[in-house]
Parts: C-alpha cells; structure tokens; sequence
C-alpha cells in the first residue's frame, strides 16, 4: 500500500475498483427487477406506505372520526383545497363546542404537500394509497370527506 | 462433428452440372452474399433485443414487453419504422461522401462477418493469412466514421468522428497484439487452422496466462473499437447528440446502428474464435465419453452461443462503467494496455518457446 501513487499501484487498484463495479451489476441482474406491470396487476399492486394518493378521514366502526373543526388543516393549505363547515352546538353541561358538519377536499387542487394532515392535532384525516382519480367530471373531485351522520368519537376518560 | 463442406461440395456439384463453372460459382457468390447479409439483419435484430433486455435487467427493470411475447418484435417493429422514415440530407452537406460513410461502415463489417467460422466446413473467406485479413477489413470502418463526421457540415459530428478516429486507430493496435499473442500460440494466421488447433482444448485454457490477460486486452479493446460501453465518447449523447451520425435519417441512420452491434457481435465472435475454439466443442484430453457426447451439439450452435457469451461479457462492461474521458482513454491505452500487451506478446513467445503451454 505504500507504493499506491506508483504504476503498478494505480493499475491494480483500478482493477479491483472495475471488479468492485462489475460485481455490483452483476447482482443487480439477478434482484428481482422492481417494475410494476400496472394493468395487469391491478388487484395484487400494493403501493408503498408513505404514497400520497388521496385525502381521507378515516371512520371507527360507530361511524366516528377524529375531526374536531379546528380549521387548522384549512389555514395550513396553501391552495385552499379544504372547506370546513362547522357549527356551534351547546353540550349537556352547558359549554359550547364546534361540531363538524361537512368537510369538503378538493382533489383537483390538491397538490399533496401533506401539509393538512401535519398540521392536524388528532390525526384524524390521512392519505391513503388509492390513485385511480380519473373523471370526466370536475365537479366529482369535491369530495366531503366525513362519512353522513358520522360524529366526533368522545374521548376515551 | 459433422463437415458442412460435405453440402457446399454437393452444391458445388449439383451447380456445376447445370451450367459451366463460371456461371456455377457466380451464382455460389450470389447465394453466399444474400445468405450473410440475411443472417447480418437477423443477428442484428437478435442483439438490439438482447442489448435491450440486458441493459434492463443490469438496471433492475423488465426491458421491452409489450410488443408481441415478451417484447419480441419490438424490435422489427423498430426496424419497420426506420425504413419509413425520410431520408433527409440536410444543407451544405458534401452529397457524395454523405451517401457513401454509411456503405463503408457496412463494408468493413460485412468483410469481417465473412470471416468468421461459423461451423465445420462454413467458412466463406478461409485462407492463410485469415486473421491480418480480419484485422485490416474491420479497420475500414474507421473510415466510414470519419466520412460521416467529415461530410455532415455539423460541429457535433465532426468532433465525434475525430474522437472515434483517435480511439479506434489506438485500440486498434492492442486488439490486434492481443490476436498476435494467439496467433504465436497457434503458429497459424488461417482461421479454419486456429479453430483446428484446439481440438484438445481451447486456448484460453492451453496458452494459461498469457492468453486469458490477452483475452482481458481483446475484450477492453474491443469494445473500445465499436464504439460501446465505457468508450462510447464518440457518440457521447449528452454532448455530442449521436456524435458522427448526428446528421443521418431513416436508413442513414439505421445502417450506422445495424454496423455498431454488428461490430459487437464481431469482436465477440473474433474472441470466441480466438480465444474459446469457435465452433470447436469442450473437449477435455482423457475423457473421451464426455468429449463424444459433446460433439453430438452441432458446431454453429456452440459458436453462436460461445459468441453471445462474449456478447454478455461486453454489455455486462457497458453497463457497469461510466463513460472516460478522451485523454483517459488515451493514457489507458497508451500507458496500460500497450506496454502490457507488449509484455504479454514476450512472455507468450517465451512460453511457445519453452513448451510451456499445455
């Protein structure tokens, strides 16, 4: 190693450096190869976890999500792609809280920055893996996004 | 092994009972011509789809597989759409020289092709100095390069052709030490006699040392000759376009790509030759069970096969190694592969000298 600089030197470890190379392509021929054949394997494909297809609220079993109407992931997006509706209701002992009433996405202005669901205090919208968004229809991409008569799950005490 | 001079003698014959011999051996020609030139396009569409598939699977992907079974007539449908194309020549090209560079690129590959031994008894040109005939033949595609680059009255394709020139008259000189170094061994220049030679083994394997460093020589060299793989600046995409044949359309073009695989089928057919005994089978001294079993697999199909062997082993190099520089393809020529095989062609005189080779 002392005579690295020198002729031998510098053709020998360029030879083990090219066999270093080939031996790094020669095991990537035999990996599986990564392409996905999309139509064919549509049922089977599985996406990858931190895919960013589109936004959704996920519902309990009672038809319960986690939205409080905060209004945070509305502030937070940049293209004004969420509308929150809410309203004030009056609970039994007598405080007033905000209650979800619609909570509209726009797919079609979404530019799935994530920043929505950063910003949401109780996790309680998320992306999901589907990506299959294609319409005829503009107008279909508003989607509401809490299930019809669903309602804040109440705190576990 | 069977002889296939057995058919071509009963050709031979049954032509010369038509008609005089003149006539007989036109026709012998004529057939031979459209045979090579047939098998040229077959082979070329055969290495466009295994370049393709290959250079997938090195970069984990799948390759064309689309068009037909497997992606196999992607390639023909590429060919269709080549021939469709205009032929353009564009603006304050010199006409003449732009029409022929393609010709004499396909020439010098064609009378390379002819060369080789494809089965017992399949020569086309077979004669005593075979191997300085393949070496001088390939070497006029040089010429065809610089023609395209020269006549295209473009920047890109001028410089392109300079650099091939520069590239491929110094490989030149290594590829063909490293073929020297074999012929010492083999002490013959005819082809069908280097094959007949390794009868007993191939002589990768009788030369030893010597021999397999010349194979690594012939390999780098002769990718460096076609253009290929790390040595590819003359065509350089990024900087130069396509380099030389920036300037060609249509079948202009499509010659120019024929010629460059055909090239790497050559070089790895010249080193199957050479190197790994043509369509001679593996034979190993002693074990004559296996040897005859082995000379049951028909000759042109271990060429083909040892051929495309070689074929793996330069496009498993383009693959791996980014593209050098033009002095670094220079210094690695002139410093590294020169000397050595220089040195190389000395210790394998010394070894046929001392009768140490097997």
């Amino acid at each position: 190693m002392k005579n690295k600089n020198n002729y031998f030197g510098i053709l020998f470890q360029g030879l083990s450096s090219l066999g270093v190379g080939l031996k790094t392509t020669m095991k990537e021929f035999f990996t599986k190869k990564i392409t996905e054949q999309y139509p064919e394997n549509r049922n089977e494909l599985q996406m990858f976890d931190r895919f960013r297809g589109a936004l959704t609220m996920p519902h309990n079993a009672d038809n319960e999500h986690h939205c409080i109407a905060c209004g945070l992931c509305q502030n937070a997006c940049p293209n004004g792609s969420i509308r929150v509706v809410s309203e004030m209701v009056e609970t039994e002992d007598g405080k007033k809280k905000k209650q979800l009433l619609r909570y509209e996405y726009n797919l079609g202005s979404c530019m799935f920055c994530q920043l929505c669901t950063n910003a949401c205090p109780h996790d309680a919208i998320q992306f999901s893996n589907e990506f299959e968004s294609a319409v005829f229809d503009r107008n279909k991409l508003i989607r509401t996004l809490n299930n019809p008569g669903s309602k804040v799950a109440t705190k576990k005490s | 092994m069977f002889d296939f001079s057995i058919v071509t003698n009963w050709i031979h014959q049954w032509l010369l009972s038509l008609m005089p011999q003149g006539w007989a051996i036109f026709t012998e020609c004529v057939a031979v011509g459209i045979g090579i030139i047939l098998l040229y396009a077959l082979l070329a569409i055969i290495l466009i789809y295994m370049e393709r598939k290959v250079c997938a699977a090195f970069q984990c992907r799948l390759g064309p597989n689309r068009v037909g079974p497997w992606g196999c007539i992607q390639v023909i449908c590429d060919v269709l759409k080549m021939l469709t194309k205009e032929i353009f020549t564009p603006k304050g090209v010199d006409k003449k020289l732009y029409n022929l560079a393609p010709y004499m690129i396909l020439l010098a590959s064609f009378l390379t092709f002819a060369c080789l031994p494809i089965s017992k008894g399949l020569e086309v040109l077979d004669f005593n100095v075979g191997v300085f005939f393949l070496l001088a033949a390939s070497s006029i595609g040089v010429v065809g390069i610089l023609l395209a680059g020269w006549s295209s009255n473009n920047k890109f394709s001028i410089i392109g052709a300079m650099r091939s020139g520069a590239q491929i008259i110094s490989y030149e000189l290594s590829a063909g030490m490293a073929i020297l170094t074999m012929v010492v061994l083999s002490g013959t220049m005819q082809i069908s006699e280097i094959v007949g030679m390794q009868t007993n083994g191939w002589l990768i394997f009788t030369g030893h040392i010597p021999a397999f460093v010349a194979f690594i020589i012939y390999l780098i060299a002769g990718n460096a000759e076609c253009n290929r793989g790390p040595f590819d600046l003359p065509e350089a995409e990024s900087e130069l376009t396509a380099g030389y044949h920036t300037e060609y359309s249509g079948m202009g073009f499509g010659f120019f790509y024929l010629a460059e695989y055909l090239n790497l089928f050559i070089v790895a057919a010249i080193a199957a030759t050479v190197f790994l005994g043509g369509w001679m089978p593996l034979h190993i001294p002693g074990l004559d069970g296996f040897n005859t079993i082995m000379d049951y697999i028909p000759g042109f199909i271990w060429y083909f096969g040892k051929a495309f062997f070689v074929v793996f082993l330069l496009m498993w190099m383009r693959w791996s190694f980014p593209r050098l520089r033009i002095d670094q393809i220079l210094s690695l020529e002139w410093k590294y592969l020169v000397p050595i095989s220089m040195i190389n062609l000395l210790v394998m005189a010394l070894v046929v000298t001392f009768g140490w080779h097997f």
